[in-house]
Formats: structure tokens, C-alpha cells, sequence
């Protein structure tokens, strides 16, 4: 897994709430069996026109936010389904870092393990960032996971994060949960056994 | 000792190892694996060589993209057949058990598990799926897990947690005539919001759950997750046990007793705190409708469209006339003046037995409406089976409903079965986000009886007040 540290990325406003796994990436193109290759496919429903053009309309097709790395929505972001394609997609496509007041549980844990930073800031911050953002299609952020601190260009915004340390140590590290969890295989043993007697 | 909640008795019980800090790593009982979130785990595996640990508590079927057509003809979408290819080359690899397409035990993996006994009272349950949270209904702790956790599973048999809070939706007094287990769960979601349960795990309570069939607990545990919440559950009690007695893989004569006595025992000690309590007032529940594009966009077959005004804050306001756009609808429409062109009676949610028996009650003796296609998919091959003992298909056919294949169907759109743009659908499924159902397409949730009297009068219709033929 690829460590996260610090991130200077163009932020790409979302301003509505409970945006799904669904809306990510829609479920009829989960049917790869890669890990990768799905950033094409990063919301095709509202991407792309019927024909397969690109929708003017959306976010990502407009100058500016097409090569943003930092993506910030409205509350309850990644409701829906466990695929964990939504997060792969938002890889691939270059985002490694969603700003939301809340998040769904299994999207939020989807994100540590694979190196993506889901970021809880309030919703008044996340409405601020947004604003700039709407009105400014190259607003940047700056995010250093180490001091736990998000700030823009000219610190007008400037804010302290909080993250849990475990989390925050293998996303900084790039730690493999799988690895972690098998240096206590005693562990796993013991428990097998008490359980069959 | 303080009294424990039946969420703190099953974690209790399954964390290996506990690091203060960290996330507990937890023991599990069944993981069940189907075909879309599992090829990148199995390879996950192989490129660090490592083994399935516990092929002995792991099971795997297909669902989500199979073809709900005859079995003799073949998956023609190539890019789905890969995927099944994929399952079967991995289970053969590993050494595990699947129920492919032609097994009598496939089906929905939510589904498959209650029915052939894997799922019993007690056990904590993972799948590559959110609506992992309907074994809970059993008395389980069972949570949806991603691809990486999926992998993770398979290589130790623990999942690393951190333990969410326990929260007590109770149902109080009797359901109301008419109203069913989904009307429950779509009321309750209406009630605390897409993201009410955000963080905890349900226990759902209360005299109208109790009543409830098992069939119909599954259904309320199903869609835990439309309100946020990591899982739900429910105690067993006597219906729980006699659900799971003679059940193919369940345990048997005199360890079925023991096993018994001790999932009787699950339930929460009187005086157990929870974290967050909601008490919902069955007697206002009513046949529920959903309008918009999640599942807290909740209405009564009485009710109308909402008006996005009458809304308090900005971004509900929005919400609704984005999806009233999406949806096509205009505010103030009588729920029952909505026309529909499909209707799916089916999906993890509403599948079972006890579904289609409900359904097949309502259509009997009538026709389904000429502007309407309507598709009953049951959520296995055994219950496809029991359907057809008992003539419920015939009942489908003879009223004009398409009789299919198991499995997930149009709830995702996955496979061949979907909406086209703009098509209007009564669906028994769990989400109506934007899409879901094949693009552009319209999604209505509703429970077994309302699709099925949709799809005959051509728009909802209150079936509290339905002329049944017998």
C-alpha cells in the first residue's frame, strides 16, 4: 500500500449529501477482476451523456477540477454499497484524499486500506471549502497527516484534524493490515483451540 | 456483573486479541463469499502466498451477476462470465466449496446462509456485501465488509474492528393490519434518516419485532445499512430456534439442544444501557412508498409527494428537488396516482418464502396491468424449489408475472436485468439511488404485497384495502 504524508492537491467541490457507492461507480462496472483501471469509470453516471460524451455540466469535466486530487462532499459521503471499487476508482483516477463532516462506516474503513485519506472536518469548514472552491477552479489544499493540519494557499482556512493514531500509523507507513494481524497467530491459535473444546 | 447487551455478549465472545488503541481483532464464524468483491482478494493472496485459513468456514456462491434466464443458456456477457471463471478457478485453488450456477444450494449469499443452516444464533458473519447486516435476524453479529477485509478474513479468519456503539431501536405494540416487515424498516429509516445509525449497531426491539417471521426480521436486519448502521440484530427467541432446527448444516439432536439453551441465552440482560435508544410507535406505521432517491425518502400509500419548501434546512431542500428531478415527480402527487412500467419482486431484502407467498396471495386469480412488466426472482434455487411445491408459480404465470432464476437481479442491475432510462419500477429491493437499477431508471421501494398490487393496477394502490380471491 502506497504510505500518505503530506498532499498538495486542487480541491473538487461536491456540494450534495449521501453521495453513494452507487454514484461513485455504478455497479455494471465492478465486473473486472484487477484492482486497478477503474478511474475511467469514477462516476460514469453523471460523467458521461447517454452517447458516451462527456457531460459539460459535471465537475470533472470542467477545467480546472479534471486533474483535482482532493475531493470534498456534503455529509454521510460513501452511503451504500461495501464495494470497495468506489475507493479503488477514486485512486485510480488520482483523488487519494475525501473531505466530508461524516462518512459511512464501511466506505471510511474501505479508504485506510488502500491508502486513501477519508477527512472529517466540520461542516461549516466543509461549506467554506467548497465556496472557494466553486469560485476558484484552481483552490488548493494543503494536508500534512503528520501534524494532522489542513491549510489553503493563504491560510484562511488553517485547521487541526482528528484522526485515529493506529489508522493514521499505517496509513503514514503504508502498513498491510494482514501482516499486522498474523504476528498474532499464537493469538488466532489459542482461540481456535478454547473454542473446539 | 453489569447487565451486557446481546451486541456486547457476541463481541465479547469472539475478540482474539484487544491492544488499547487499536482495533480489536475478532473471530469469525462464517464468511461468505460471492463473485464481484472476491477476485482481487484471491489474488491479494497469492502474490503474498498465503493459504485460506478456515476453507471449513467459508462459502461461496454466485449471485450478483448471474443471469436470471433458464440454466441451459449460457452468461452471455463476457466481461461477467470472467468473473464467475474467476470464482470457481479460485475456489478449485484454495480448496474451498461453491455453489455455482447449477447448484441446487445457490443463490443470494444473504439468502443461502439462514436457509441451509450456515447462519445460526451467535456466530459473527462477514461477506463482501453490505447487506451482510440481514443474518443479524438470527442473532448474529454480521457486518459487510470490503475486498481488502475479504482478503484479510480469508488469510487469519479475524477481521480487525473498532467496536461501534450499541444503539436499541424498539418497535413498541402490535403492527397494524396491513403493515409489513418492510414497511417497518422503511418507517424506522424515514423516521432516524440515512444516517441515524451511523456508527452503531442496531439491536431492533419491541412487540411489533417479535411478531414479526423470521422471513420478516431478515428483512428489517437487511436494511440496517440504509440507516448507516455497521448491523443490526434481533434475539432469538423460540422462532429463532425452530427457524434453525433441521436446517441442513445446522447442528444436530443433542447439540442442537445445548446450542439452543445457549442462544437463548444472546439475549440482552434486563437493564442493559445502550448508546442511543429510538422508540418508534407501530401503531402509526402504514404501507410505506419511498419518492425519492435513498431510502429515508419515505412516504405512506396514503401520503403524498413532499413539496422541497417544507423541508427545514438547505441541503434536504436541495436533496429533494434533485431527486423529485431525477424521479420525475411533481410535489403534492398522491402516491397512489404514480404509474409504474416495472415491477421487481425480489433481492436479498424480500426473496424468501414467506415474500413470495405474500406476493402470489395478492395476484391471485388476476391479471397483470397491460402497461406493466413484472419479474418475481426468488433468492435461491431452494426456494424456487419450495415455490413450485406449493404452486406459487403457477399463481405468478397465471397472473402474467415473469417467473425467474435466483439471484440479486435487478436490485443492482448487474446482470441482464435492468431499467431503461426513464422506466418507472415497484421494487421490493433495498436502495433507489440514482441508477441503481439500470441507468435513468426510477426506483420505488415497497414490500412483496405493494409490488405485487402495483403490478396489477398499473400505479400503487393501498393494499390494506386489496380484494383478495381465494
Amino acid at each position: 500500500m502506497k504510505a500518505f504524508n503530506q498532499y498538495s492537491r486542487t480541491v473538487i467541490p461536491m456540494n450534495r449529501v449521501n453521495i453513494d457507492t452507487d454514484q461513485i461507480i455504478p455497479a455494471v462496472y465492478l465486473k473486472r477482476i484487477e484492482r486497478d483501471g477503474y478511474g475511467e469509470f469514477l462516476f460514469a453516471r453523471w460523467r458521461y451523456n447517454e452517447d458516451g460524451s462527456e457531460n459539460k455540466e459535471f465537475i470533472l469535466n470542467q477545467e480546472g477540477y479534471r486533474e483535482g486530487g482532493i475531493l470534498v462532499g456534503g455529509n454521510n459521503f460513501g452511503c451504500g454499497s461495501s464495494r470497495e471499487h468506489a475507493p479503488w476508482a477514486l485512486n485510480d483516477y488520482g483523488i487519494r484524499c475525501v473531505i466530508a463532516p461524516s462518512f459511512a462506516d464501511i466506505f471510511y474503513n474501505n479508504c485506510f486500506q488502500n491508502g486513501l485519506l477519508p477527512l472529517k472536518l466540520p461542516e461549516e469548514v466543509v461549506q467554506q471549502i467548497i465556496d472557494k472552491a466553486e469560485n476558484n477552479p484552481n483552490f488548493n489544499l494543503h494536508i500534512d497527516l503528520e501534524s494532522q493540519r489542513v491549510w489553503d494557499d493563504d491560510e484562511e482556512i488553517s485547521i487541526g484534524f482528528d484522526i485515529d493514531q493506529f489508522r493514521k500509523y499505517c496509513l503514514m507507513n503504508g502498513l498491510d493490515d494482514i501482516g499486522l494481524t498474523l504476528e498474532n497467530e499464537d493469538k488466532i491459535k489459542n482461540f481456535e483451540s478454547a473454542q473446539e473444546n | 456483573m453489569a447487565p451486557l447487551t446481546m451486541f456486547d455478549k457476541l463481541w465479547n465472545k469472539h475478540v482474539v486479541y484487544e491492544e488499547e488503541g487499536q482495533p480489536s481483532i475478532l473471530y469469525i464464524d462464517l464468511h461468505l463469499v460471492h463473485e464481484v468483491t472476491s477476485p482481487q482478494a484471491f489474488d491479494g493472496l497469492r502474490m503474498a502466498g498465503r493459504s485460506v485459513r478456515r476453507p471449513d468456514l467459508t462459502v461461496c456462491t454466485v449471485d450478483h451477476n448471474t443471469p436470471t434466464w433458464e440454466l441451459t443458456k449460457p452468461v452471455t456477457d463476457e466481461i461477467s462470465k470472467k468473473q464467475l471463471d474467476a470464482l470457481e478457478k479460485n475456489c478449485k485453488e484454495f480448496g474451498l466449496d461453491l455453489y455455482d450456477r447449477f447448484s441446487e444450494f445457490q443463490g443470494i449469499v444473504h439468502v443461502i446462509g439462514p436457509d441451509l443452516g450456515y447462519t445460526q444464533p451467535g456466530k459473527t458473519v462477514v461477506c463482501g456485501d453490505s447487506h451482510t447486516s440481514t443474518h443479524g435476524a438470527l442473532g448474529c453479529f454480521a457486518i459487510g465488509i470490503g475486498t481488502s477485509e475479504v482478503e484479510h478474513v480469508l488469510a487469519t479468519q479475524t477481521l480487525r474492528q473498532f467496536k461501534p456503539g450499541s444503539m436499541e431501536v424498539r418497535v413498541e405494540g402490535p403492527l397494524p393490519f396491513g403493515v409489513e416487515a418492510k414497511d417497518v424498516i422503511l418507517g424506522i429509516i424515514g423516521e432516524i434518516g440515512t444516517n441515524g445509525g451511523t456508527g452503531y449497531v442496531i439491536e431492533y426491539t419491541g412487540e411489533a419485532i417479535e411478531s414479526l417471521s423470521m422471513d420478516g426480521r431478515m428483512t428489517v436486519c437487511n436494511m440496517s445499512i440504509e440507516a448507516g448502521a455497521r448491523a443490526g440484530m434481533i434475539a432469538p427467541d423460540e422462532k429463532t430456534i425452530e427457524y434453525v432446527r433441521n436446517r441442513r448444516f445446522a447442528p444436530k439432536g443433542e447439540e442442537f439442544e445445548k446450542a439452543a439453551a445457549e442462544w437463548l441465552a444472546l439475549r440482552s440482560d434486563p437493564g442493559a444501557k445502550y448508546d442511543k435508544v429510538i422508540v418508534i410507535d407501530a401503531s402509526k406505521l402504514e404501507p410505506a412508498v419511498t419518492w425519492g432517491t435513498n431510502p429515508g425518502m419515505v412516504t405512506s400509500i396514503s401520503g403524498k409527494v413532499p413539496n422541497p419548501g417544507s423541508f427545514d434546512d438547505v441541503a434536504q431542500q436541495e436533496s429533494a428537488t434533485r431527486a423529485l428531478e431525477y424521479m420525475g415527480l411533481e410535489p403534492e402527487t398522491p402516491m397512489s396516482d404514480i404509474k409504474l412500467d416495472r415491477v421487481f419482486l425480489g433481492a436479498c431484502t424480500n426473496s424468501r418464502i414467506d415474500d413470495l407467498r405474500a406476493a402470489a396471495k395478492v395476484v391471485k386469480g388476476k391479471k397483470v396491468h397491460e402497461d406493466v412488466y413484472a419479474m418475481v426472482v426468488p433468492g435461491s434455487a431452494l426456494i424456487k424449489k419450495q415455490a413450485e411445491d406449493e404452486g406459487l408459480d403457477k399463481i405468478f404465470i397465471d397472473a402474467g408475472l415473469d417467473w425467474r432464476v435466483a439471484g440479486c437481479s435487478m436490485c443492482l442491475g448487474m446482470n441482464p436485468d435492468t431499467l431503461s432510462p426513464g422506466e418507472r419500477c415497484a421494487s421490493t429491493s433495498n436502495r433507489n439511488f440514482e441508477g441503481r437499477q439500470g441507468k435513468g431508471g426510477r426506483t420505488h421501494l415497497v414490500s412483496p404485497p405493494m409490488a405485487a398490487a402495483a403490478a396489477i393496477a398499473g400505479h400503487f394502490v393501498d393494499v390494506r384495502d386489496w380484494d383478495y380471491v381465494d
